[in-house]
């Protein structure tokens, strides 16, 4: 692989950027595998990567039914942060965030991560004492997160309204520093080229229509639009697919497939310094690079393998981002989209063994899919490898849902009374 | 100096469509020009030889007008009427002038002549597609602290407002048979078509005007008129029908699920003085039964060397500001096409008097017709030949033209050059409905195939070109029937896709395909180099077709380069994704009324103006505003909590409880149906007694509780927590329909219905009783948890004997419209007796006294009833509840589960705060072991120290335990206790 | 937004008067104190999750109240039918399936391989 720098850059500016080389190979699939990932997002790409450079194993192929990076890694709003409140999510996100403040350098690609701040507002006493309780518990593990008064808040973000006529006027903030964004395709290219590099297929535009089981129930591999490829272990990040590839093997897991839109504005000067989100109003914030304002919308309510939804959730988002940001009322929307989210009952992911000998599963990122991708991918590949689970991802299994040991992030933020 | 001459040196006589004496003032830069009304702010400039108006993302390169409409890449501007109504990124060739308008140039400093940004385009070589994913790594913090802050500077267009709009927006709904999206010949035709059947119809532009094409091509007649005059008499007769709406200004953005379609309407923009009750656009959010797409096409520019200099635009825009605006675009007018289309332009400026310098045609044969024409005119026409540069730096001077295939260059002088590569057809709207499109090979272009939803495409969209097949097409799609006659001068042929001469792959010129975003040709070879083969990738790593145009311009050329790249054919390579908004849509517009008060309107109480007016300061809770407390003079926070705390023990305090959710449950299945929903036995509750219920889910955890008053046999009276009434109602609604239909139960939601007064104290009885008709609320007839109907002061009521305090207490459920008048009697009567008001603040302090719990703050979805220290309230005779099998899961039954107790802290002056974790040993390394949270914390005025309420594992195994507190400044030693703090042999409730 | 046909109210409305309330047909279990730990999670928490048809629960909450079934393509978000609550799982007439999947075929592709037009 060739070394990506200002060096190389400046070298291949005077020869009109002809020498680069492609960043990943595009092979026609061998007969088998020591392991195939089904699905080329960021999970996927990123376990290859990790097999390949931690567990010694390069014999892989990433399969993948579009395009590398065309799932919820290309489509979602780059929001990182590690300031969960079960220690199951503080352990898996911190374990990301942590890779994610190397990666680009790990990867030699450029993943612009930008830990320029995750503000979560709270607007009333329910909010506090849930933030004050996510506050104190991250701090008791070692991860940052802060509490800011309205004027802390405002000095941090200077286009926040925190008058107390609003509807919801804030009472305070909680802010984790080292939250931030990425650049999500980089993410993606990133591994792909890292992995292509030490081996790795990357099988794109090859659909996966089945998985080949052996007598006693365990993997032999996959059918594919480009045929029968073999494999030993089968390891499954699907995203929004997941529940479909899964019922291949004959797996059930407890995942809803919904709309997920989110809209980014015109382009503008600096405007917006970090992420801000508000649970209360429903909305989440922030600026690109490129100067959009990056807007992330609910969920439509019904499942949906579409990649559409409604208007209304779209109109009900900036509702809720102008009541926050007034002065955003003549900002344009420039364009929306939708994405598919595989959420599970407690709002947690699944990672783990699978009833089939060889099948390994890690679904049900829900919206917290992107911020996980090193440290889910790294996890992920620790499982493919050794065939148990990771320490630091033990609590994330399937079969939570029969003991009703739930990780419930969702419930622990409550209801109001 | 005659009107005409005044609106620019530019204007030629007796060409346009606009009055001369109606004029509009407005600045560019600070500087003063005169226009006319009906003018665009791009044809106001141009009147005025004004071609740079803009800077370029990447390189700032100067930039100037390209095209006349929507699909605009760089004449984007910032207008403003006043300081606060400023807009950034308006396209010049939408926005009309109005009289007053201040219009600035972007991304430019200090000046749009000198823009130091521009030393970017020295730089180009080195910022060749995706660069930055190959650097700014080094060191590792300095991608956010060194060289994003430098990007981010440099990128972005506009300056974000920086006041809070003043103006308001609107909104509607509608219902119509046919949606019609585009009023040109196509779509007037298909209007005039479906009007005709009766049909509700909805017809819809975004110019000012109807007429689309006919703005430009002045050459087509209809019906024997001039099509421009055709179309707006065409539209004149549809405005009379009362089946028609008429939308003009007004742009289909979005073609949503099931029909539905969003509209953004401008309706003030362009006035110089709106009146105030006008909103600035309107959302219109329609519901059609069939959609008529009848968008037309948007012609593509020429990709060569330096083709993006000022002064070099599309044919279409010159000739649509010379035909209707009546502006030359330039004195000495070059050519370069690929399509007989613009020798129209070309045909249009000189017989309006512009010298032609020539047609450079890239075709060895293009239309015999108008070749012709041109010989007629005295046009030099060079076929076979290409421009292969441009000169000139803020405008263009000169082209460079070649021989296809030769190397002897000519440089042309021009002041204008104009271009045309073709016409893509308008299908972002076909797409966005979720119909596949199939790529037409003659014509390379991509044309609606397989329709998702009920519509028709037709006219330019459809790839229908010869107009009587187009009036055919749109008359059929409309589904009644019309004549229209119509005829072109000329038949158009031509088209290419893709760089052209000089901007091959062996090339390193900049020829730009993706204006705004600086991409050329040569970034999607090098994208296509570095691996990126999905068109998808393509775009993303070059950002080609992500401005603020989405593509409009760039996107077949950028495919056709990728695919000779590949050297696949185009349709392997495929096409982005067209996606909604088809224009930017102002956030203000989408949002319409949803702000301020009708954000999200906030639910008040029958006596929340009373309370207002005593003073209380409010708390947000779920969308219910509570009085929080009711401070006196001079009183903060903590010492009016204080004195409401001791006040209501000693005496007695009078509580707004009616955001209480409140069902009525009733039928003959009533007991049974509660039995069923809540952990409770409810058939051994007697008429007129009540109980505190505790509702699980299916899974076992608790999800709601409340008190619970049987009236009679066949009638409860239900109250559930604040914010879970809606939900308790549906969860309620959906057993009763779906599993146990067979139950004769009516469920209907109260909460609304009654005002709920408490009250609480000692003197709680001696308050009301004076105002009870018809019962006797002795301790002996009326005990602790009756309920009873009776009248308050001549009013129907419902008198529950509960209490939340753990004091002596009544609630008083009366109809919402008496509650003001009930809730000041007995505030008056209260206060004489030196009882006071309380808020939810003391409410919570004094519940927590008693170890009563809020299910929602004490409790988080996790918590069953046994973990609460309920399991008295779990029936063990039942044989079924929701939430039985739940209960019983492995994880739910183990030990050392986290179980509510109380804490009390070492130093009883120290509050704990509510959301700190709980640790065994506070000096563990990080991460530490965490036990459990704080779920309620106050100082006590009546226990004279800080209570606390906690989830900790194993907690009721700990009794007497010390635990420890970590806060970031020092570590608080408490002490495990049972939850009761204050009364702990619970005489006082009764009196 | 989805436009929905509420079998009650025998009328096509807005989606904003409906809430969606889960995978339809699933009983809950008579005897359900006595079912193992598999059985509830199954019953509570496993779901198709189909791409494709699916049956599925709407409540007419903002209209009449009712909850209902539907029968919906997951891809296109068309609605086969709609009928009403404590009817068996009502078959789709052949001809909307097979447009149904014929729209499967031609929409699901249109965005999965954004590169792919035909």
């Amino acid at each position: 692989m060739r070394k990506y720098s200002v060096f190389a850059i400046a070298r291949e500016a005077i020869r009109a950027h002809k020498g680069w080389d492609a960043q990943w190979t595009s092979p026609e699939p061998r007969s088998s595998y020591d392991v195939i990932i089904i699905g080329a997002g960021g999970h996927g790409l990123g376990a290859a990567y990790y097999l390949a450079k931690e567990h010694g194993i390069t014999n892989i192929a990433v399969i993948e039914r579009g395009w590398l990076g065309g799932g919820n890694t290309g489509r979602n709003t780059t929001i990182i942060r590690s300031n969960y409140l079960y220690e199951e999510s503080m352990d898996i996100y911190e374990h990301s965030l942590k890779l994610w403040e190397g990666l680009s350098q790990e990867l030699n690609y450029n993943v612009m991560y930008s830990p320029r701040g995750v503000m979560m507002l709270s607007h009333n006493t329910h909010d506090q004492q849930s933030f004050k309780r996510h506050i104190n518990a991250n701090r008791l593990y070692g991860i940052d997160n802060e509490w800011l008064t309205p004027e802390q808040a405002k000095a941090f973000v200077p286009v926040l309204d925190i008058s107390k006529t609003a509807r919801y006027a804030i009472n305070g903030a909680a802010l984790q520093r080292r939250g931030g964004t990425a650049r999500h395709d980089a993410v993606a290219w990133g591994y792909a080229r890292a992995a292509s590099d030490r081996g790795v297929h990357i099988i794109q535009n090859c659909e996966v229509t089945g998985i080949r089981r052996g007598p006693g129930g365990e993997v032999q591999g996959v059918e594919t639009s480009k045929g029968f490829i073999g494999a030993k272990k089968i390891g499954v990040s699907a995203a929004g697919h997941s529940s479909v590839v899964m019922e291949m093997a004959g797996v059930r897991v407890p995942l809803a497939s919904n709309p997920l839109q989110a809209l980014v504005s015109e382009p503008l000067k600096p405007i917006f310094p970090c992420v801000v989100m508000s649970n209360t109003v429903h909305a989440y914030i922030s600026q690109s690079d490129k100067g959009e304002l990056v807007i992330g919308a609910g969920t439509d309510q019904y499942n949906s393998y579409s990649q559409t939804g409604g208007l209304q959730i779209i109109t009900h988002t900036l509702d809720a981002i102008c009541e926050l940001f007034p002065i955003f009322r003549r900002v344009k929307m420039m364009r929306q989209w939708g994405g598919i989210t595989d959420n599970t009952p407690d709002r947690s992911p699944i990672q783990g063994v699978t009833p089939v000998p060889g099948l390994y599963v890690n679904c049900g990122w829900g919206t917290g899919g992107f911020k996980a991708t090193p440290g889910s991918a790294n996890l992920f590949a620790h499982l493919i490898a050794t065939g148990a689970p990771h320490r630091l991802a033990a609590g994330l299994n399937l079969d939570r849902f029969r003991t009703g040991r739930l990780i419930d992030e969702a419930a622990a933020a409550a209801v109001a009374h | 100096m005659s009107a005409s001459e005044n609106s620019g040196g530019f204007r030629i006589k007796g060409a346009g469509r606009h009055t001369p004496a109606r004029t509009a003032r407005f600045t560019f830069d600070g500087k003063s020009y005169t226009a006319l009304e009906g003018d665009t702010v791009a044809s106001a400039l141009l009147a005025h030889g004004v071609h740079l108006v803009g800077r370029s993302f990447k390189y700032h390169r100067p930039r100037g007008i390209l095209t006349s409409g929507p699909e605009e890449p760089n004449a984007l501007l910032d207008v403003s009427r006043d300081a606060a109504r400023r807009q950034p990124n308006v396209r010049a060739t939408v926005q009309e002038v109005f009289d007053g308008a201040k219009i600035a140039s972007q991304n430019r400093w200090p000046s749009l002549t000198f823009d130091v940004g521009g030393f970017n385009d020295v730089l180009s070589p080195f910022f060749a597609a995706g660069f930055y994913y190959k650097t700014f790594m080094w060191p590792r913090e300095a991608w956010h602290r060194l060289y994003e802050p430098i990007i981010r500077r440099a990128a972005g267009l506009g300056e974000a407002p920086k006041e809070v709009d003043p103006d308001h927006y609107a909104s509607r709904f509608a219902h119509c048979d046919v949606l019609i999206a585009g009023a040109g010949v196509a779509g007037l035709t298909a209007a005039l078509s479906a009007a005709s059947t009766g049909a509700n119809v909805f017809l819809v532009d975004e110019q000012p005007e109807v007429g689309g094409a006919l703005h430009y091509d002045a050459a087509t007649t209809i019906d024997g008129q001039n099509g421009y005059d055709w179309a707006q008499s065409a539209a004149a007769r549809l405005k009379a029908m009362p089946n028609v709406t008429l939308l003009t200004r007004t742009t289909v953005f979005g073609y949503y699920n099931h029909g539905f379609i969003g509209l953004a309407e401008r309706v003030t923009d362009h006035m110089a003085r709106p009146g105030r009750d006008l909103p600035r656009e309107r959302l219109w959010q329609v519901r059609t039964k069939k959609v008529v797409i009848a968008t037309g096409s948007i012609e593509r520019h020429m990709v060569f060397a330096n083709n993006d200099r000022p002064g070099i635009m599309l044919a279409s825009a010159a000739r649509s500001f010379l035909n209707h605006h009546g502006v030359a675009v330039g004195r000495n007018v070059g050519v370069y096409t690929a399509h007989d289309s613009a020798y129209e332009a070309a045909f249009d400026l000189k017989r309006a008097g512009v010298s032609i310098a020539a047609i450079v045609d890239c075709r060895a044969d293009p239309g015999a017709a108008v070749l012709e024409e041109a010989r007629a005119l005295g046009i030099d026409v060079l076929t076979g030949h290409s421009v292969t540069d441009t000169a000139g730096r803020l405008r263009i001077k000169s082209m460079t033209v070649v021989r296809n295939g030769g190397s002897d260059t000519r440089k042309i002088k021009v002041d204008a050059l104009l271009m045309s590569a073709g016409w893509t057809p308008s299908v972002h709207l076909f797409s966005q409905s979720r119909g596949k499109l199939r790529f037409d090979d003659s014509n390379q272009r991509f044309l609606p195939d397989i329709y998702a939803q009920n519509c028709v495409s037709v006219g330019g969209c459809n790839g229908t070109d010869d107009i009587a097949e187009l009036i055919e097409e749109a008359s059929a799609a409309g589904g009644g029937s019309v004549s229209v006659t119509a005829a072109n001068r000329f038949e158009w042929t031509g088209g290419m896709i893709g760089a052209a001469e000089g901007a091959g792959p062996d090339t390193a010129v900049k020829a730009f395909v993706d204006f705004q975003h600086d991409v050329t040709a040569k970034d999607i070879r090098l994208a296509v180099r570095e691996g990126m083969h999905s068109i998808e990738h393509i775009k993303r790593f070059t950002t080609n077709g992500m401005a603020s145009d989405q593509g409009k311009l760039s996107n077949m050329h950028g495919l056709a380069i990728a695919a000779e790249m590949l050297g696949r054919p185009i349709p392997q390579v495929g096409l982005t994704t067209f996606r909604a908004p088809y224009t930017p849509v102002t956030y203000g517009t989408l949002v319409a009324h949803s702000r301020d008060d009708l954000f999200d309107p906030a639910r008040k109480t029958p006596m929340h103006a009373l309370q207002a007016a005593a003073g209380a300061e409010f708390e947000d809770v779920g969308n219910w505003k509570r009085a929080w407390y009711f401070p006196k003079r001079g009183e903060d926070m903590h010492a009016a909590v204080n004195r409401e705390c001791r006040t209501v023990r000693e005496i007695g305090g009078v509580f707004d409880a009616s955001t209480l959710g409140k069902i009525e449950v009733v039928g003959p299945d009533a007991a049974q149906f509660l039995n069923l929903l809540y952990t409770n036995a409810w058939d051994t509750l007697k008429p007129g007694k009540s109980r505190y219920g505790i509702m699980t889910r299916e899974d076992g955890f608790i999800y709601d509780d409340g008190v619970v008053g049987r009236l009679a046999e066949d009638r409860f009276h239900v109250t559930t927590t604040t914010g879970g009434a809606p939900r308790v109602l549906h969860h309620m609604e959906d057993y009763l329909q779906t599993e146990f239909p067979h139950l004769k139960v009516w469920l209907t939601s109260t909460t609304e219905q009654w005002a709920v007064i408490a009250v609480q104290g000692p003197k709680a009885r001696e308050i009301i009783a004076p105002l009870v008709e018809g019962l006797d609320i002795s301790n002996e007839a009326f005990p602790h948890m009756s309920v009873s109907e009776c009248s308050v002061m001549g009013v129907p009521a419902r008198l529950f004997r509960m209490s939340f305090t753990g004091e002596l207490g009544f609630e008083v459920n009366v109809p919402a419209d008496y509650g003001p008048a009930v809730w000041t009697a007995i505030r008056d009567r209260a206060e004489a007796l030196g009882a006071c008001l309380y808020g939810t603040e003391t409410m919570h302090v004094l519940r927590a006294e008693k170890g009563y719990i809020i299910v929602g703050q004490d409790t988080d979805g996790t918590v069953t009833p046994e973990d609460a220290g309920l399991s008295w309230a779990v029936s063990k005779k039942k044989t079924d509840f929701v939430g039985i099998r739940g209960l019983q899961r492995p994880d739910l039954v183990r030990g050392g589960r986290k179980q509510l107790v109380g804490l009390k802290t070492k130093d009883p002056r120290d509050v704990l705060e509510e959301g700190a974790q709980i640790v065994a040993d506070p000096n563990q390394p990080k991460p530490m072991t965490m036990l459990g949270h704080v779920t309620s914390s106050y100082w006590s005025e009546n226990c004279g120290r800080s209570i606390a309420m906690a989830l900790v594992a194993g907690g009721k195994a700990r009794m007497g335990e010390t635990l420890y507190v970590p806060m970031a400044d020092r570590t608080i030693a408490v002490e495990v206790s049972d939850m009761v703090f204050f009364d702990k042999e619970g005489g006082r409730i009764n009196g | 937004m989805l436009l929905i046909h509420c079998p009650y109210c025998e009328d096509d409305r807005s989606e904003l008067e409906f809430r969606w309330a889960g995978e339809a047909h699933i009983a809950r279990p008579e005897a359900i104190s006595e079912i193992s730990d598999e059985e509830f999670a199954e019953y509570f928490f496993l779901r198709n999750n189909e791409k494709g048809l699916t049956y599925e629960r709407w409540r007419h909450i903002h209209g009449c109240g009712r909850f209902f079934n539907a029968a919906r393509d997951t891809v296109s978000d068309r609605f086969l039918m709609t009928y009403k609550a404590g009817l068996p799982k009502q078959p789709v007439p052949v001809a909307d399936k097979m447009a149904a999947t014929a729209e499967e075929k031609t929409v699901e592709t249109w965005e999965a391989t954004e590169g792919d037009a035909r």
